[in-house]
C-alpha cells in the first residue's frame, strides 16, 4: 500500500513516532502528480513551494492533527490566500485572493496540507468539466470519457491517487456525480453544515461544500474537520456538530431504506440498474429493510433548477465586471468596458446560464418563472419530508449513466442537464447525499447515492460505510491502461 | 390657461450612526483616506458572505416607530441588481416588498396650517460608493470606503402639494433623525439624500399626471428650488399643450435647471429577488416594544411641553431645532434655572453665538451646570444683566465658573448704597443741563446720567439702585 | 411561453454581455428548448403554495456593531486591473 493510501489512524502513529514525515507524503503526492497530471488535467495550479512550506513547517511543529499532514487538493472555486483561485473561469485567470475560506482555516488547523487547486467547470456550471475555461480533466478509468462535473478535477485527482482527498462543491449534483464516474466517495452535505464563506458562489441557496474522498471512513474525517457554525456565513446552521467517524458500525439492522421508483425508471442506463440493485440487496444482507416509494415531483426538479440556480447565478456573477478584480478588456467607455470583459471572460454555457436566469428574473417573468420555481421547491422539499417521516434513507443511483464521451453530449445543454436528475432533486430539498462506488458497468464505476434526513449526516455516513465493507470495492483505475 | 395642482412624493435616504458597515465590520467613518476602510466583504471579493449588522436593524426599527410606521413582524432582505462601478457587487442589498416600517406619517406646519404627511414605507438597505469622476474625462476613480454603510429609504405618500411642503417635510423628518439619534443627518456629508418625484394635473381631476424624478439634491434649499423649477417647467409643457415624459433629472445647481438623466425606456429593470446569503428577519413583539423604550420625547411633543411652561411658540421652536439645543436647555432647567431666563439666554445669545461662529454646541466651553450659575447671580443681582453678557462671553469662549469668573474680574455689581450715592451726587452736580431736563419731564436725560455712573463703574452698579437714587437726588 | 430574439438581445444587454448575430441566434434556440423543458412546470398547481427561498427555517443571525481589521489599502487594491491615487480607475461614465 502506497503511503497516500494507508489509513488515517496508521500514518498517525507513524508520524507521531517520526517514522514518516508530512515532507515525505506531500513528496509522494508531487511525485503522483508528476507521474499522472500530463494525462488527466486535474489541477489548475499546483502550488509545490507552499505545499513544500507547509510541510516542513508541520514537521517542525511535530504535532500531528486529525488530517495527518495529508496531501490533498482544493476545487478551485475556494477562495485560497495568496494563491491563485480562478473557479474554472478566465475572468478570474489572474486572481489571487486577499483571503482563505473557512474550510481552509480549519484544513489547515486540523493539519491537512494543500497542494493546489483543482480543474473544474467554470464557476461550477457543468456536469462534464467540458466547461472548464481553461482545459477538460480526464476520467482516470477511461481517458476519452468525462470525469464528471463540476468538481472532475477533485474526483479525477483522488481517483488517480494524485491526493488523498479533495474539497468539491455541490449545487446540483457536482459533488456527487463526478464521485460516482470516477469511483470515489463524495459528501454533499445539508444545506448549512459547512461555512460557504469563501465559496465563490454559483447559486448560494444550494450551494454547499464536501468532500471527495477513497473511503467512506475518510469522508467522516474529512467533514469533522471542516463542519460547524460558522460566524461568517449567516446561513451556517447552529447545530451540534457529529462525532461522524464514530458513526460507522457497519450495523443496518433494521434500518428503513426508501427507494423511488423515479430513481430507476426510464433513462436509467441498465447496468446502472443492475448495479444499483446489487448494492440494495447487500443492506438488505445485513438487515435493512428496502422499499419503493415514489417522489411525485421529482420529474420537476431538473427544470425547477434550471430556473432558480441560472437566476441566482445571474446576480452572483454580476461582480465580474473588470473594476475590482479579474481580467479586463478594455473599451471606449464603461459600458463597452463591462462588455467586452464578460463577453471574453465567461464561457458559453455560463453565459448562456447568465442569459437564462437574468430572464427569468426580469421584470413581466418573475412570478412566471422564479416564483414559480421557488413554489415547486416547495413541493419537492415535502416529498422528502414525507418519505422521511417513515424512512431513514432514500437510495438510488447517482446518475442515470456512466461516464460518457468527452463531446459527447456538449451540443445539447438539455441532455446534458438532465443527466443531473437523480442529484438534483435532494439539493433543492438541502439533504445531505454521498455517493459510494457499487461496482462497475462495461468497465466504469457506478456511484450509489444515499440520502438522509437534514443534518443526518451520521446517518448517511454509517449506510455507505457498511455497504463500503460489504459490498463491491473497486481496485485502482490503471490511468491510461484503456483509452480508445 | 390651465390650473394645475402639484403632486409631490419625496424618497430621503438617510446613513444610520452605526460604528460599523452593515454587513461586515468596517468603520463607517465620514473622510477616512480613500478605500482605507474596506474589506473583502464590502469589496464583494469573489465568495464572500453579508452578516448583518443588529444596531443598524435596530436604528431602523427605531426611525419606523419615531416616524409611525407599523413594524413588520417579517421582514427580510432582497438584491437589486444594476451594474455601476461605485457597486463593487452589481448588487445591493435592499428589502423590497417586506421593509421594516410602513404606513407611517409625520406632521408638519406651512403657513401656520398643521397638515399630515403619509410615510409610505421605511427599508434597510446598503449604500454605494463615491465615484469621482475625472476632470479630463479619461475616466473615473472609485472609492469603496462609503459602499456598504447602512442606510434607511424613507419613501413618503404623494401627499405634499407644493415646494415648501417639501421643504417643511424634509426638516421634519431630519429633525426626528436627529432626535432618535438614528442618523446625524449632515446634508454636506451625504449622510442625509433626497431624490424628488413630481407631477402636475389640472384642478380638480383625481388621476395623477406623469411624473418626472429628481435625483441627489443636495440640500433643503436645491430641493425646493428644484421642485419650483419643475412644476414651473411642467406646466409650461402641458400648457404648450404637449406631455410631460416620464424620465429622471438632475438638478444642475450652477445653472438652476434641470438636466434628463434616463428616460423610462431606458428604465432600469433591477430584477429583485430574495438575497439567499441572508435569512428573514422576525420583530417580535418584546423586541419592538424595548426599541420603543429607548425612543426620546421627539421634537413635536417637547414644543407642547415648552409651551406649557410658558415658553412663546417661537421661543419653543427655536430650542426644538436641534435635539443638542434642546437637550441643553432641559438640563440648565433642571439645574434650577428660571425656564424663561434660560429660554432667552439661549434663544438669543447662545444660538446668535453658534450662528455667528458656524459652531456646535458641543464645541465650546459652556455648559448647562455653568450657564444655569450665570443666570442665578443675576436673578440674585451678584451681577447686572449687562454684565451677564461678559459673563456669557468667558463661559462659551473659555469655560469656568461663573462665580469665580465674577470674582476674579472683579464684576460683582456695586449695590452699596452710601458709594453709589456719592457717586450721584458728584454726576448731579457735573450735569446741571440734563438735571434741568429731567425735571422738565425729559426722561433720556435720566438714561444720560444712569449711562455715566454706569461707565465709570465698568457697568457694575446696580442700574435699579441709580435711578432710584437720582431721582432721589434731585428731589423727583 | 417562448423568447424572441429580439428579447435575448435585450437580456444580453442587461447582462452586459455582447453577443454576435449568431450566437444570439444560437442562444435563441437553446433557451426555447429549455424554457419549453420549464413549461412542465405550469402542469403543477401552485395556488397557495409557499416559495422556498432558504431551506433553513432560520431567523434573525445578526452580529454585534463590532469593528473589525479593514484590510490595508495596497491589499484592497492588488487585484485592481486599473488604479490610480488609492483608488479604482474605470472608463469614463455616460449617463446621457
Amino acid at each position: 500500500m502506497s503511503l497516500l493510501q494507508e489509513p488515517i489512524g496508521s500514518l498517525h502513529k507513524r508520524l507521531q513516532g517520526k517514522e514518516i514525515t508530512a515532507t515525505d507524503l506531500v513528496e509522494a503526492s508531487l511525485a503522483r502528480i508528476q507521474e499522472t497530471e500530463g494525462k488527466l488535467g486535474a489541477f489548475l495550479k499546483i502550488d509545490d513551494e507552499g505545499a513544500r512550506a507547509r510541510a516542513n513547517k508541520l514537521d517542525e511543529q511535530g504535532e500531528v492533527g486529525p488530517l495527518v499532514a495529508l496531501p490533498i487538493g482544493i476545487k478551485d472555486n475556494i477562495s485560497t490566500q495568496d494563491v491563485l483561485t480562478t473557479a474554472g473561469s478566465k475572468i478570474l485567470g489572474d486572481y489571487t485572493p486577499v483571503y482563505d475560506a473557512t474550510v481552509m482555516d480549519k484544513l489547515y488547523y486540523a493539519g491537512a496540507n494543500m497542494v493546489g487547486k483543482l480543474n473544474m467547470d467554470e464557476f461550477g456550471m457543468g456536469s462534464s468539466n467540458e466547461n472548464s475555461g481553461f482545459f477538460p480533466v480526464r476520467n482516470p478509468w477511461d481517458l476519452s470519457r468525462v470525469p464528471g462535473g463540476s468538481s472532475g478535477g477533485a474526483a479525477a485527482s483522488v481517483a488517480a491517487g494524485q491526493v488523498r482527498f479533495a474539497l468539491g462543491s455541490d449545487t446540483g449534483g457536482s459533488i456527487r456525480q463526478p464521485a460516482a464516474f470516477c469511483g470515489v466517495v463524495g459528501l454533499k452535505p445539508t444545506y448549512g453544515r459547512v461555512s460557504r464563506y469563501g465559496l465563490i458562489a454559483f447559486a448560494s441557496s444550494l450551494d454547499q461544500i464536501g468532500p471527495l474522498t477513497p473511503t467512506v471512513e475518510d469522508a467522516a474525517h474529512v467533514l469533522e474537520a471542516i463542519a460547524g457554525y460558522d460566524h461568517r456565513d449567516s446561513t451556517s446552521a447552529e447545530v451540534d456538530n457529529v462525532k461522524y467517524t464514530s458513526a460507522l458500525t457497519g450495523d443496518v439492522k433494521g434500518l428503513k431504506v426508501a427507494v423511488p421508483r423515479e430513481f430507476l425508471g426510464e433513462g436509467v442506463e441498465v447496468g446502472v440498474k443492475e448495479k444499483v440493485k446489487q448494492a440494495l440487496k447487500v443492506l438488505n444482507d445485513l438487515g435493512a429493510e428496502v422499499e419503493e416509494v415514489s417522489l411525485p415531483h421529482a420529474e420537476y426538479a431538473v427544470a425547477t433548477y434550471y430556473l432558480l440556480s441560472p437566476a441566482e447565478a445571474s446576480s452572483n456573477l454580476a461582480r465580474y465586471d473588470g473594476v475590482r478584480f479579474g481580467t479586463r478588456v478594455d473599451g471606449e467607455n464603461l459600458i463597452d468596458m463591462y462588455c467586452r470583459t464578460r463577453s471574453a471572460g465567461f464561457g458559453a454555457e455560463v453565459k448562456r446560464r447568465i442569459m437564462l436566469g437574468t430572464y427569468a428574473l426580469s421584470s413581466g417573468y418573475y412570478d412566471a418563472y422564479y416564483l414559480k420555481a421557488q413554489q415547486v421547491r416547495t413541493l419537492i422539499r415535502q416529498d422528502f419530508e414525507k418519505i422521511f417521516a417513515d424512512y431513514d434513507v432514500v437510495i438510488g443511483p447517482t446518475s442515470p449513466t456512466t461516464a460518457f464521451k468527452i463531446g459527447e453530449k456538449t451540443s445539447d445543454p438539455l441532455t446534458m442537464y438532465l443527466n443531473d436528475i437523480c442529484t438534483i432533486p435532494v439539493s433543492l430539498a438541502g439533504l445531505p447525499a454521498i455517493s459510494v462506488p457499487c461496482g462497475l458497468a462495461d468497465g466504469l464505476p457506478v456511484g450509489l447515492q444515499i440520502v438522509g434526513k437534514p443534518f443526518d449526516e451520521a446517518g448517511v455516513l454509517k449506510v455507505a460505510h457498511a455497504y463500503e465493507q460489504h459490498g463491491e470495492r473497486l481496485s485502482a483505475p490503471v490511468i491510461g491502461g484503456d483509452a480508445s | 390657461m390651465t390650473q394645475y395642482g402639484t403632486v409631490i412624493g419625496l424618497e430621503v435616504h438617510a446613513e444610520l450612526s452605526t460604528k460599523t458597515k452593515i454587513f461586515c465590520g468596517c468603520a463607517t467613518e465620514f473622510g477616512a483616506p480613500a478605500n482605507t476602510h474596506t474589506c473583502p466583504v464590502c469589496l464583494g471579493h469573489p465568495g464572500v458572505l453579508p452578516v448583518l449588522n443588529k444596531q443598524a436593524v435596530e436604528f431602523a426599527i427605531k426611525a419606523s416607530l419615531a416616524l409611525n410606521c407599523k413594524i413588520a413582524e417579517s421582514s427580510k432582505f432582497d438584491r437589486k441588481n444594476y451594474f455601476y462601478p461605485d457597486l463593487p457587487k452589481a448588487y445591493q442589498i435592499s428589502q423590497y416588498d417586506k421593509p421594516v416600517g410602513e404606513g407611517g406619517w409625520i406632521e408638519i406646519e406651512v403657513e401656520g396650517k398643521k397638515k399630515r404627511i403619509g410615510i409610505t414605507r421605511v427599508h434597510l438597505e446598503e449604500d454605494a460608493g463615491k465615484l469621482n469622476h475625472s476632470e479630463n474625462g479619461d475616466g473615473s476613480l472609485v472609492d469603496y470606503n462609503r459602499v456598504g454603510v447602512p442606510l434607511i429609504e424613507i419613501v413618503s405618500e404623494p401627499d405634499i402639494r407644493t415646494p415648501a411642503e417639501g421643504r417643511a417635510y424634509l426638516e421634519k423628518l431630519k429633525q426626528i433623525l436627529q432626535y432618535t439619534g438614528v442618523s446625524d443627518v449632515k446634508m454636506e456629508e451625504g449622510s442625509l439624500r433626497c431624490d424628488a418625484n413630481i407631477s402636475l394635473r389640472p384642478l380638480g381631476q383625481e388621476e395623477f399626471g406623469t411624473k418626472t424624478e429628481m435625483k441627489n439634491l443636495n440640500s433643503f434649499r436645491n430641493v425646493e428650488r428644484a421642485l419650483e423649477y419643475e412644476q414651473t417647467r411642467q406646466a409650461e409643457v402641458l400648457n404648450r399643450g404637449e406631455k410631460v415624459t416620464q424620465q429622471t433629472m438632475r438638478w444642475l445647481e450652477t445653472e438652476n435647471r434641470t438636466k434628463v438623466m434616463r428616460s423610462k425606456e431606458e428604465a432600469h429593470d433591477y430584477r429583485y429577488f430574495p438575497e439567499p446569503d441572508l435569512v428573514q428577519l422576525l420583530i417580535n413583539k418584546e423586541w419592538k416594544e424595548s426599541i420603543q423604550a429607548t425612543l426620546p420625547e421627539l421634537p413635536d411633543a417637547r414644543r407642547t411641553r415648552y409651551i406649557e411652561v410658558g415658553l412663546s411658540a417661537y421661543d419653543a421652536e427655536l430650542l426644538t431645532s436641534t435635539k443638542s439645543i434642546a437637550d441643553f436647555f432641559d438640563e440648565v432647567t433642571e439645574k434650577g434655572a428660571d425656564s424663561k431666563a434660560a429660554a432667552n439666554w439661549i434663544s438669543g445669545e447662545l444660538l446668535g453665538y453658534l450662528n455667528t461662529h458656524d459652531k456646535e454646541l458641543s464645541e465650546t466651553a459652556i455648559t448647562a451646570q455653568s450657564l444655569a450659575g450665570m443666570i442665578e447671580l443675576i436673578q440674585k443681582g451678584t451681577i447686572s444683566s449687562t454684565i451677564g453678557k461678559k459673563v456669557f462671553k468667558e463661559l462659551i469662549e473659555q469655560g469656568g465658573d461663573p462665580s469665580k469668573i465674577v470674582e476674579d474680574k472683579g464684576w460683582v455689581q456695586i449695590s452699596d448704597e452710601g458709594k453709589l450715592r456719592e457717586m450721584v451726587a458728584e454726576v448731579v452736580a457735573a450735569n446741571p443741563q440734563s438735571v434741568t431736563d429731567l425735571k422738565n419731564g425729559k426722561d433720556r436725560a435720566q438714561g444720560f446720567l444712569v449711562g455715566l455712573i454706569m461707565k465709570s463703574t465698568k457697568g457694575k452698579a446696580n442700574p435699579k439702585l441709580v435711578n432710584k437714587l437720582i431721582r432721589e437726588e434731585i428731589g423727583l | 411561453m417562448s423568447i424572441s430574439k429580439e428579447k435575448v438581445e435585450h437580456v444580453a444587454k442587461l447582462a452586459r454581455i455582447y453577443l454576435t448575430s449568431e450566437e444570439a441566434e444560437l442562444y435563441t434556440g437553446q433557451l426555447n428548448d429549455i424554457l419549453g423543458f420549464a413549461e412542465k412546470l405550469n402542469q403543477l398547481d401552485t395556488t397557495n403554495v409557499e416559495p422556498t427561498s432558504h431551506v433553513l427555517p432560520m431567523a434573525n443571525v445578526l452580529r454585534q456593531d463590532e469593528r473589525k481589521s479593514s484590510l490595508d489599502r495596497g491589499k484592497a487594491l492588488a487585484n485592481a486591473p486599473e488604479q490610480k491615487d488609492g483608488m479604482f480607475k474605470v472608463p469614463a461614465v455616460f449617463e446621457e
